[in-house]
């Protein structure tokens, strides 16, 4: 673990970025999965990166707003995604010092009990209201989620670096 | 996040003030959802927002189907059409008797003065996409109000019943699908005309018969439609085939599993049959009690709407 790597300085995040970014992860959201248990939530994700990297502009609000979407988009109770992506800003935001300092596979870590923490809440209210079950199958879609990390961190950093690249040559 | 800031760095309420604020309006919401359903207005307005989304997403696969469909080969083309030709005069043969038979009926029913069947209005409509949720099972339909789909309607696929718009936004709407759980339909056995209700077994993709008495004379085999005596779904279309009847001696209900006939997780193109009809108000009876969770919300769906 050697957090003293040379960092580039990056530039402010534009906000165009952020709400393409959200966009790209409700679309990906409705795609016609055939199981939805193996999906990872984009939409979490999306909101966690943007609430560790730049917790000034994202936090709970914009979180409650987007899982409203999300809920009635799915069809679901009203109110389970919202509830679960407000936990998922309050936590991002509050480790969001400690999680910058880590390497992206080690920061991947840290978004697994994240993720797994929105996958529970959306299943606890399922089960309050006479859900069945659903299987070990559920954490899968977290696995997955976490695994795509670093990539997406990559991705989403990108418009900010690239322009840095761009000018110093 | 421990210090406090300086009063001129303010940024609002506390980060725990702000999650409790959220979490207890989520909550609010979820109850008034899940008991009351007041939020229908909130949620339209929400699901007309993610409609672009919606629609973007399965745009491409819809293209794509498209372009397959644009190259299929001559040979394919002619034996779908002669397989066509034959079921359209199976159809219209069929449809010659149902109209002889529905114009005897109709005269029938004048004579004994009963009151003249209401004809549904069918909207044929498409299957947008399965629902997110891995815990119950619906389907959305690019038809909604606009085109005159109502909550309550019985949605039909070629082979019989698949399910029941519970949710029936401006573009779009929702049905649960008869296999899953909190979902009833009430059918009645052809062979015999006993009724039963038929509630969704979940994840089996079956459905199952409760309340009946366990010499109840239902067999393998046995064939299921509904029986229209609700008042929100026609009578007579096709619901699901008996596979197994179980009876215990030391349990007071048969456990019978039926297969529905439809293809409930597979019909892209479906049926809705709106309209209910008009039948005089239920008698009233002392408040209703509420049973188990999954019975109540089913009966209120598949009763009130």
């Amino acid at each position: 673990m050697a957090p003293n790597k040379p960092q580039h300085i990056l530039l402010p995040a534009r906000s165009r970025t952020i709400v393409a970014s959200f966009a790209v992860a409700l679309l990906l959201m409705f795609l016609p999965w055939p199981d939805m248990r193996y999906v990872p939530d984009f939409v979490a994700l999306v909101l966690v990166f943007w609430c560790v990297h730049q917790p000034r502009m994202i936090g709970l609000g914009i979180g409650w707003v987007i899982g409203l979407v999300a809920d009635a988009g799915n069809g679901v109770l009203l109110g389970q995604h919202a509830l679960a992506y407000v936990l998922l800003a309050f936590f991002s935001i509050s480790f969001s010092r400690r999680i910058l300092w880590f390497g992206s596979w080690y920061q991947a870590l840290h978004i697994l009990p994240l993720l797994v923490l929105a996958q529970s809440v959306v299943l606890l209210v399922r089960l309050v209201n006479g859900a069945a079950l659903p299987g070990w199958q559920i954490l899968v879609g977290p696995l997955l989620g976490a695994a795509l990390w670093p990539f997406l961190s990559w991705l989403l950093l990108l418009p900010q670096r690239r322009a840095l690249e761009a000018g110093s040559l | 996040m421990e210090h406090t800031p300086p009063p001129f760095f303010k940024r609002g309420p506390a980060p725990v003030v702000r999650l409790a604020f959220f979490a207890s309006l989520s909550i609010a919401l979820l109850i008034l959802d899940a008991r009351f359903r007041y939020v229908d207005g909130l949620r339209d307005v929400l699901a007309l927002a993610a409609y672009p989304f919606q629609k973007a997403a399965t745009a491409p696969i819809t293209a794509a189907r498209r372009v397959a469909e644009f190259f299929v080969t001559q040979e394919r083309l002619r034996s779908e059409n002669t397989a066509l030709r034959a079921e359209l005069l199976d159809a219209a043969r069929d449809a010659q008797r149902y109209r002889t038979a529905s114009a005897e009926l109709e005269q029938l029913r004048r004579v004994t003065e009963m009151r003249a069947r209401f004809d549904r209005q069918t909207i044929p409509a498409e299957v947008l996409y399965t629902g997110r949720d891995p815990y119950d099972y619906k389907v959305i339909l690019d038809k909604g109000r606009q085109q005159g789909v109502l909550a309550g309607s019985l949605v039909v696929d070629e082979d019989g019943a698949i399910g029941q718009v519970t949710r029936a936004h401006d573009l779009v709407s929702e049905v649960t699908l008869i296999t899953d759980k909190a979902q009833a339909i009430p059918v009645q056995v052809v062979r015999n005309g006993l009724r039963a209700v038929g509630f969704g077994a979940g994840a089996s993709g079956m459905l199952e018969l409760r309340f009946l008495p366990a010499n109840a004379d239902v067999r393998n085999g046995d064939e299921l439609v509904t029986s229209g005596i609700d008042g929100s779904y026609p009578p007579g279309v096709a619901v699901a085939k008996v596979v197994r009847v179980e009876r215990d001696a030391t349990q007071a209900f048969a456990r019978v599993v039926c297969r529905p006939l439809a293809g409930v997780d597979r019909s892209r193109y479906v049926l809705v049959l709106s309209g209910a009809e008009s039948r005089p108000p239920y008698p009233v009876t002392e408040s209703p009690r509420r049973g188990t969770k999954a019975a109540a919300r089913a009966g209120g769906r598949s009763g009130a709407e």
